[in-house]
């Protein structure tokens, strides 16, 4: 008994180094988890390693450009802009790691009730799925921000609310497949409870592609804000996002483009990197799919 | 073919139905009045205000009330803008929308379908990494970003188009629709080199190739029809996308369309407007939903017999 669990261990490590070598070979994975992991760094040491103080202003020095004290410049009120965007970023990846992990729960929750049942349920729960899918979600956004006030509680669970479809439905198709395979009805057949088959078997088979998405979802998710604090529904001042600070920076971008180029580049290098991160996650973890 | 169609015409209708039942509700279950923002009315003003816009019937009266106005194609009157009803207000906006849509689709489709057949028709060589790293820059690149520096750079400095207006001056639609378009160019590259990966390494293809065929001749009479029907079928969703996009751009460039129209009713809590554009949007994406799969149903022959089969 002892050794066949071993085994089974064996097995699932494998896999995992498996991904491991195929996602080292991808160069620009590589990097996109570097830079991932250098931000997270960052954000998380903001506090003690920022330059100036959040809110500190120095309103004779006005908007200059980026100079030796200012790396990145200060925008009207004479703050540090680098000091902005790395709080700002504390903001931005906050609501990207936990509106991903609504989206995740919901998704995963439903896709995995849904072909774990089949049958009926399966049948009435997909299509809801289908329904939702066909709905206009960023207006519901929209509707839900103005609806129930601009509050990052709130933002957390509309944009989670919005992005579990797709999760819902990997899931459910992984597990579809999964439990016609014949490992799984060679489980049963050793007799093992339904509870030891999901746990030994379904889980550890549907965590790649779950992990691939979520990778994926995060970037919309962070877009998502960015475009919601842009159009004034999302992040309110005094709290700051990169979505916050580029539309500031879209007002003066005349005569201070930097207040404009330096938030955006921060933004888009981020979800560069997360794409990458999770394109390469794809293809060490799920070969089966294609690029799209 | 055809029953599919009908069956599919007959499900979107509980979904408009779902959708008119939520965002009422919604709208009401909104904290504070539509006239609560303004200052303070008198009582008897507001118990006027209130039975004009039938807002001191009970719930369930006014949601029956407003769904028969609704499925006679009557969305009331907006709040903000007396005199005016909604209707009007979406009519006003929605031409100008519509044709930056069109504009921004069809930069996607030009540039993301020849970029996407392009790369596939060489795969892992510089042919393929260059427009699929810039399909990447697309899609990492957000519209409110991609805007601003498209007008600082050839609206401010290479004072090449105007910076911002919708057809008051020559050239001041292309900035608009090449930033709506962008992230959707980028998308349509990636699906249509995957599309036509797949189909260029069917046995057909072979046979075409053996047969001495041009290349040229192999991808556009025999590659394009197969590899393309990913692109068609995500057009229903980027047309819904387009809708959403369309608000920031229109934001950014002042366009007087519907999308801009609709941010500012959520700011300006105009709940009737807010009401009334959130179907009509979900009305147009569904029944696009429903032509894109149709096209792709069409271009698949494979399709066309599952679509008889199931749903």
């Amino acid at each position: 008994m002892d050794a066949s669990i071993e085994k089974i261990d064996e097995a699932g490590s494998s896999l995992w180094q498996d991904a491991w070598v195929k996602l080292r070979k991808n160069r620009l994975a590589i990097c996109g988890l570097v830079v991932l992991l250098l931000l997270g760094l960052v954000s998380l040491l903001t506090p003690w390693i920022a330059p100036y103080g959040y809110e500190e202003q120095n309103l004779i020095l006005g908007a200059s450009p980026p100079s030796a004290e200012h790396w990145l410049g200060t925008d009207i009120f004479g703050r540090d802009m680098l000091t902005r965007i790395m709080y700002g970023g504390r903001v931005s990846l906050t609501v990207g790691l936990i509106a991903t992990a609504v989206a995740l729960m919901i998704g995963v929750l439903w896709g995995a009730t849904a072909g774990f049942v089949g049958g009926r349920v399966d049948a009435v729960m997909m299509r809801l799925v289908d329904i939702l899918y066909a709905l206009p979600f960023m207006i519901f956004i929209v509707l839900l921000m103005v609806v129930f006030g601009r509050n990052i509680f709130l933002l957390f669970f509309a944009i989670g609310a919005v992005e579990w479809l797709t999760m819902a439905r990997i899931v459910r198709g992984q597990v579809m497949t999964l439990r016609k395979q014949e490992f799984v009805e060679a489980a049963y057949s050793l007799g093992l409870s339904q509870w030891t088959i999901i746990r030994r078997h379904i889980i550890p088979n549907t965590l790649g592609p779950v992990i691939v998405y979520t990778t994926l979802t995060i970037p919309s998710v962070m877009l998502l804000e960015a475009f919601l604090s842009f159009l004034g529904l999302g992040i309110q001042p005094p709290q700051s996002s990169w979505g916050l600070l580029i539309s500031y920076g879209v007002e003066t971008m005349e005569e201070f483009p930097w207040l404009l180029i330096f938030p955006g580049l921060t933004l888009s290098i981020t979800l560069f990197a997360l794409n990458f991160l999770g394109d390469g996650l794809r293809d060490a973890l799920d070969p089966r799919t294609s690029k799209d | 073919m055809f029953r599919f169609a009908i069956t599919r015409l007959l499900q979107a209708v509980p979904v408009i139905l779902v959708v008119i039942s939520i965002t009422f509700l919604l709208v009401h279950a909104a904290p504070g009045g539509p006239f609560s923002a303004d200052k303070a009315v008198p009582p008897e003003v507001l118990k006027a205000l209130e039975a004009q816009y039938n807002l001191d019937q009970p719930l369930w009266q006014q949601y029956m009330g407003y769904l028969g106005d609704v499925v006679r194609g009557d969305f009331g009157p907006s709040f903000k803008y007396p005199g005016r009803s909604v209707n009007e207000l979406i009519a006003s906006g929605l031409p100008a929308t519509a044709e930056l849509a069109f504009y921004a689709m069809l930069v996607a489709l030009i540039i993301g379908a020849s970029a996407g057949v392009f790369a596939a028709m060489r795969p892992n060589t510089m042919q393929d990494y260059l427009p699929m790293s810039a399909a990447m820059i697309g899609i990492c690149m957000p519209s409110f970003l991609l805007g601003p520096l498209l007008v600082l750079i050839f609206g401010i400095h290479l004072e090449w188009v105007p910076v911002s207006g919708w057809g008051d001056a020559p050239g001041d639609k292309i900035l608009p629709a090449i930033t709506l378009g962008t992230g959707y160019a980028a998308y349509i590259a990636r699906l249509s080199r995957g599309g036509m990966l797949e189909i260029l390494s069917q046995d057909y293809i072979r046979t075409a190739r053996a047969k001495g065929l041009s290349e040229s001749l192999i991808i556009t009479k025999h590659a394009l029809r197969g590899g393309l029907i990913p692109v068609v079928a995500f057009l229903g969703p980027a047309f819904a996308g387009l809708v959403g996009g369309s608000f920031v751009v229109e934001t950014i460039f002042q366009i007087p369309g519907l999308g801009r129209f609709y941010v500012q009713a959520a700011f300006n809590r105009d709940y009737t407007m807010i009401l009334g554009t959130t179907i009509f949007f979900a009305t147009l994406i569904i029944v696009f939903n429903l032509i894109s799969d149709m096209i792709a149903i069409w271009l698949n022959p494979k399709l066309r017999q599952q679509g008889q089969g199931d749903n």
